[in-house]
């Protein structure tokens, strides 16, 4: 059997470093030694399949039970790509996020905003053969945290994607246009690269927007892609 | 070429996709039920560079089945979360060895992922069994020298069928992550 194909490896910048002094929570939790680069083998570039039959689809967040959470109801939609532009087809897209009051339905969270009985704050969804997704939600709130004096996270909804490798595995970010706490989040601020951050930053998208119903935005999804040369040859 | 989107953290508050069954990848009207294998436990705790309890990660393993495939037969994936003692804690089959590269064989072994606030990226890491033959001749263990880093890097038997790894994210008895 001939060696799997690596996944390329990304450029520094344009991922956020482990060690990230502003982000206080780091600064006990990132691994102190090198990582050990390990060549790519099927246990890198195969990952679970998910049946729907046991992992459900659930893409309205907007409702518990036919009943409507508060806030501002949006629509989210955008396509799950490689780094060469080849859609990924059936990736299963998890989401999570606070409320529109900015409290998360968690216990952990003690932030002083009010929980919504008809929003619990979690989808799946499976792209399409073109790697497209779509979830409804209602746009999430601000929230304080304690890393700094005055800290705010931006508004955000948090997504995990699995590809077609371990390799590609990632949890991230979706962050909303114009919000004025990004410029201040060490969070977002931890990737070097402008363009990288910006790419975190959904765009407000008309065609997306359903008339009489939801606000609607884009956020594209790049995996990593496979690397041209084989590793054989390193 | 696009590259790849910026990994972030998972921040503390990710348990609305904490699904407790999954830590059973043997669960009854599971995709594993009825798969015949090797039965275990993989536990362990982890630590800061405090070495207090990671109370709030998110431990994800990837592992191929007792014949050493992946997804043929056996859906390897599970997720737990860490408890107040930092502890994480499957159910699953013990893995066969894993075709390597060329014709390298890997020992058995199940890929330990952890997710976490403070991590802006997940760590990536193996639990190998201890007493295992192929061991010694495996392509990644073989890759670190020092015998006390490697042996971070292999679970140990702690009574039946119950095999521990503890992961330390920084520090003394730091645990080895991979660059995957």
């Amino acid at each position: 059997m001939s060696d799997p194909i690596p996944y390329r490896r990304p450029d520094p910048a344009t991922q956020p470093p482990y060690d990230a002094p502003s982000y206080g929570s780091t600064h006990k939790r990132h691994p102190k030694q090198a990582l050990l680069r390990v060549p790519h083998t099927l246990t890198e570039t195969s990952a679970p399949r998910f049946d729907q039959r046991f992992y459900a689809t659930q893409a309205d967040m907007s409702q518990v039970g036919g009943r409507g959470a508060l806030g501002e109801r949006i629509i989210v939609a955008g396509r799950v790509t490689d780094e060469d532009g080849r859609p990924c087809a059936n990736t299963m897209v998890e989401v999570w996020q606070a409320n529109a009051s900015g409290r998360y339905h968690h216990p952990r969270d003690q932030h002083d905003a009010p929980l919504d009985p008809n929003f619990e704050g979690r989808a799946r969804i499976f792209t399409d053969a073109e790697g497209r997704y779509s979830f409804t939600s209602i746009k999430p709130g601000a929230y304080p945290w304690r890393n700094h004096w005055n800290a705010w996270r931006p508004i955000h909804i948090h997504f995990g994607l699995h590809g077609a490798g371990w390799a590609q595995r990632m949890i991230t970010q979706m962050y909303f246009p114009g919000d004025p706490l990004l410029a201040l989040d060490p969070i977002f601020n931890t990737t070097a690269d402008e363009a990288a951050r910006n790419r975190l930053v959904s765009t407000f998208d008309l065609e997306i927007t359903k008339p009489e119903w939801a606000l609607g935005y884009r956020f594209d999804i790049v995996l990593r892609g496979r690397d041209a040369t084989p590793f054989e040859n390193a | 070429m696009t590259p790849a989107t910026a990994h972030q953290t998972a921040g503390p508050y990710w348990h609305m996709i904490d699904f407790p069954e999954w830590a059973d990848l043997l669960r009854a009207d599971g995709p594993n039920a009825g798969v015949e294998g090797d039965r275990i436990t993989l536990t362990g705790r982890i630590t800061d560079g405090d070495g207090a309890p990671v109370v709030d990660g998110l431990v994800e393993i990837w592992q191929a089945g007792p014949d050493g495939a992946y997804e043929a037969g056996f859906h390897g994936f599970g997720r737990c979360a860490t408890d107040n003692d930092g502890r994480y804690r499957f159910t699953t089959l013990k893995p066969g060895p894993v075709p390597g590269l060329g014709n390298a064989t890997q020992a058995p072994h199940i890929t330990v992922t952890v997710f976490a606030r403070g991590l802006m990226k997940h760590v990536v890491t193996r639990a190998y069994f201890e007493g295992e033959a192929l061991n010694a001749t495996d392509p990644v263990l073989t890759m670190v020298d020092d015998p006390a880093r490697r042996a971070t890097l292999v679970a140990k038997p702690a009574g039946a069928g119950v095999w521990t790894l503890d992961i330390v994210l920084q520090g003394e008895g730091e645990t080895v992550f991979l660059d995957v």
